[in-house]
């Protein structure tokens, strides 16, 4: 009997799962998926937002700036890449100023510290590449860009140590009421459970309706990004927004936490919530918009595309409470933008409301909130590189080029709680593959590394999803044995 | 530790380099690979074709490769294989690590780079569409099929008419895979002409021309190919969409210089070939560092980066003997009227014994046309040509002699047109 069942290993869930750590309890995460991160926390725009955006008085306004304010510790606890290096909203046309008051009074409102309305010059000098047309900016320091599924990762990673069980590849079908609770049946297990957190992204709806009458609707909503080199990954250092307008926040253009740069996203309603196609059209709209606010940026070195859905709902605001109707079963739902900032900040709030509703829960005493730190071979001084490599002489092989990746790292990640069990998973976790080779050279090897430490054989090594293979079978000749 | 002469990169450029420097006269070299063997890419090109113009007959790439590797440990040539190079600096400090030796810092009198090329992936021209996996390189496809010995797909689209793509067009198909086309954007093939005959024609591939992927389908897997036609300005037609159920694409979209570390090293490079900018000796614009092969251009034949490459071997070798000159002012190649670059882009006539080599690229296809080289508006030599593409890269040789008479600072090669 499990105490709390937790349904869906996005940074929601999984940030939960870490909170229940917390306690002497029994708690499972599951997933359809192969790997924790693998829905809408893998694809998004890595914007640890200010706070200003929000309508004042919603749970996104306040778990936003909360949710903010706990990362700075979060990441550090947790080694995972984080800086707060800021945003703008930039005006180009002298009614975006009032838009850009607004959003300051809101944000401030909200709770938002330090905003800002700065001058033409004040842009420019900070980042000089911005188009001569932008007039003003709303400047919020605290702003900041993260590394989404890694922290999603670490996190699962860090509940699992302390003592969290993760399923995955195991789809919720039924939940049942029972007197103890619910039988939660995903994949071939049954899970009987005192408590369910419903963290289910895109299919919130869907698992809600197993248990209770629906009350909301999950409307899927695309948004297309484009990735670029690290070689214009400074082209500025500043999240850049432009003003909203009625059509959304439109167009962000900022550097990632490993250097790369990052153009998006799109936005489109969709009926399918497994659309992740990118479109010819979508591509192009991102270049047109951000050449609004980047004139001179080299498009062509675009490294790839990718689509990331939103669970958005009709009213707007995150769902967090208890059903009405079910004791013990909380609606984790509708986290769209600033989901992931808030994440933090939303699993103290669901675990409060799960507190209240339990009677409170015994507190894990051992519980250790530091993960173990990954090694960044690159990054290491030389004295440390050669001792690193007389320990464990699988640091001296550098299996991804682009973005110099070992073989130990790459180990360490397959074997870690809530590893890398494919190609995808090693590049959400170690890079490999995720520079600009997209895993030219280095896929082979790490399909081989992949096979070895999972000792399976390397033709059922997939891309991502369970049904992603990438080789078919042996050559023909290859069925002679040689030497 | 010291040695005279360090080469990154041990496939043909790397190998070529090694030995010819060593036939110079310099003893002390070292070759650094990242892979577990040496040849580089010709490993996995086990079709023939190779080594026509070099040896005057048809080899497969490894065995062309064997033939240097071979004549590399006659000469005992030292190389360390599974060694990356994460370094270069100024002052030819080369640092590498691998599983041995564990971190490394090679002093160099000369480096010579030869770290090849690497593939455009489906991100960098940004083909829309799902991640299903299915879409290959054709490099990568090339390296899962030839030598892991494993199969990436049955039904099969090729994106890309350059060598690699037909040649694998060719692969796919004996080991039994159905290619339903091989699809190319421009109006004329990237391939030689032998190859789109003997890997497209003699198999039923067809070719289609100025055509591109216009989506992808498939939700783990590929599941279909859109392809649609493009008009003149290289977008799609819509309206002209035609889909191919199959499970593989892959790409052959082109090949760039792999110049990470002379970036980082803070050597100049040509914009147009990716590589670094060279002179008569293949000298880059750091003094006795050397560079050869795909590393400087992409070439087609590695005839031609074997000729290349001993070239920078002798010159590395000439350096470290202190025998090679520096003009204070070197001449300049240009290029004019669709020669869209040419290598080398300096030239120190004091260095050169009986010739210069002149490699280019045109930017288009032209008929009976003269490619003529100018000192101003003197015309030194012209050359005649039936056909030239981008694809296949030109080569002019110019006599030390014709050089001694230059009055300008430039090279001038220029295209022009016959009279109809």
């Amino acid at each position: 009997m499990y105490d709390v069942t937790i349904i869906g290993a996005g940074v929601v869930g999984c940030a939960i799962a870490r909170e229940l750590a917390k306690f002497n309890i029994k708690t499972i995460i599951v997933d359809k998926e192969n790997d924790v991160a693998n829905g809408t926390t893998k694809a998004n725009s890595a914007i640890v937002h200010a706070g200003y955006d929000a309508l004042p008085g919603t749970l996104k306004a306040s778990t936003n700036v909360l949710g903010n304010a706990l990362y700075e510790d979060l990441c550090k606890e947790l080694d995972v890449p984080f800086k707060r290096i800021g945003s703008f909203v930039v005006a180009t046309e002298e009614s975006d100023i009032e838009v850009l008051k607004e959003l300051k009074e809101q944000g401030e409102i909200n709770g938002v510290p330090n905003l800002e309305i700065i001058s033409k010059e004040e842009v420019r000098k900070m980042e000089p590449n911005l188009s001569e047309d932008i007039i003003a900016a709303l400047y919020a320091p605290t702003a900041g860009i993260v590394g989404p599924w890694e922290l999603a990762i670490a996190l699962a990673e860090n509940a699992a140590e302390n003592g969290v069980e993760i399923l995955l590849n195991s789809p919720v079908t039924s939940i049942n009421k029972v007197d103890s609770g619910y039988v939660v049946v995903a994949g071939e297990k049954e899970i009987s459970t005192r408590y369910i957190m419903n963290c289910a992204g895109l299919f919130a709806d869907k698992i809600n309706d197993m248990v209770n009458e629906p009350f909301f609707e999950i409307l899927p909503n695309r948004g297309e990004y484009n990735l670029f080199d690290k070689s214009v990954g400074d082209f500025v250092n500043t999240v850049v927004f432009q003003t909203p307008s009625k059509d959304g926040k439109g167009v962000v253009v900022l550097p990632t936490v490993h250097g790369n740069f990052l153009i998006g996203p799109t936005a489109e309603k969709v009926e399918d919530p497994n659309d992740l196609k990118t479109t010819m059209n979508g591509l192009n709209f991102l270049r047109e918009k951000a050449h609004k606010v980047i004139p001179g940026f080299p498009f062509n070195a675009v490294i790839t595309s990718f689509t990331g859905l939103r669970a958005k709902v009709k009213h707007g605001d995150f769902i967090i409470e208890e059903s009405k109707n079910s004791k013990g079963f909380i609606n984790v739902a509708a986290i769209d933008s600033p989901g992931l900032t808030a994440a933090p900040a939303i699993a103290k709030m669901a675990v409060e409301i799960l507190c209240k509703s339990s009677g409170g829960f015994e507190t894990n005493e051992s519980f250790n909130p530091n993960r173990k730190p990954s090694i960044h071979f690159i990054d290491l001084s030389d004295n440390e590189k050669a001792e690193l490599i007389k320990k464990d002489p699988r640091f001296g092989r550098i299996i991804c080029r682009c973005e110099n990746i070992t073989e130990g790292e790459i180990v360490d990640i397959v074997n870690r709680k809530a590893g890398a069990t494919n190609l995808d998973a090693v590049k959400r976790r170690a890079r490999a593959g995720g520079g600009r080779c997209q895993g030219g050279f280095c896929g082979p090897r790490v399909m081989e590394i992949l096979a070895k430490e999972l000792q399976t054989d390397i033709t059922s090594i997939v891309k991502d999803s369970k049904g992603s293979y990438i080789l078919t079978g042996s050559t023909k000749s290859s069925s002679v044995e040689v030497n | 530790m010291n040695y005279d002469i360090v080469v990154i990169g041990g496939g043909p450029a790397g190998l070529a380099a090694a030995i010819e420097a060593k036939e110079n006269g310099v003893d002390n070299i070292l070759v650094i690979e990242r892979d577990r063997e040496l040849g580089g890419i010709l490993q996995q090109c086990i079709h023939n074709g190779f080594g026509l113009h070099v040896f005057k007959e048809e080899l497969t790439g490894p065995e062309y490769a064997e033939r240097f590797i071979e004549k590399l440990k006659e000469q005992g040539i030292e190389f360390k294989l599974d060694t990356m190079v994460l370094d270069i600096n100024q002052e030819k400090v080369v640092t590498a690590v691998n599983t041995v030796d564990g971190l490394l810092h090679i002093n160099a009198g000369a480096v010579v780079l030869a770290m090849g090329c690497r593939e455009r992936t489906r991100g960098a021209i940004n083909i829309p569409g799902t991640r299903a996996s299915g879409v290959f390189s054709a490099g990568t496809a090339q390296r899962f099929v030839n030598m892991e010995g494993y199969m990436v797909g049955k039904e099969v689209v090729i994106l890309g008419s350059g060598d690699i793509g037909l040649i694998m067009a060719r692969r796919m198909t004996l080991e039994g895979a159905k290619v339903h086309a091989v699809v190319e954007l421009m109006p004329f093939s990237g391939g030689l002409t032998r190859n789109i005959v003997q890997c497209l024609d003699d198999y039923n591939i067809p070719l289609l021309l100025s055509h591109t992927v216009v989506d992808v389908k498939g939700k783990d897997r590929v599941e279909e190919v859109v392809i649609a036609k493009v008009d003149d300005r290289r977008r799609p037609i819509p309206g002209t969409e035609q889909t191919f159920s199959c499970d593989t694409l892959l790409l052959s979209v082109g090949l760039i210089p792999e110049n990470e570390l002379s970036k980082s090293a803070g050597i100049k490079l040509d914009p147009i070939t990716g590589g670094p900018v060279v002179n008569e000796s293949m000298e880059t614009s750091i003094e006795g560092v050397f560079a050869c092969g795909n590393v400087v251009h992409v070439h087609d034949l590695v005839d031609w980066v074997t000729e290349e490459s001993r070239r920078a071997g002798k010159y590395a070798a000439r350096f470290v003997q202190k025998q090679l000159v520096v003009s204070k002012k070197p001449m300049e190649t240009k290029g004019e009227n669709g020669v869209r670059y040419i290598v080398p882009h300096k030239v120190q006539i004091e260095n050169i014994t009986d010739k210069l080599t002149l490699m280019l690229r045109v930017d288009n296809v032209y008929h009976n046309a003269k490619l003529v080289i100018k000192d101003g508006d003197k015309v030194i030599k012209s050359v005649k040509k039936r056909h030239l593409a981008p694809g296949e890269m030109e080569t002019i040789n110019l006599p030390a002699k014709d050089l001694a008479n230059f009055e300008g600072n430039d090279i001038i090669v220029s295209l022009q047109l016959e009279e109809e």
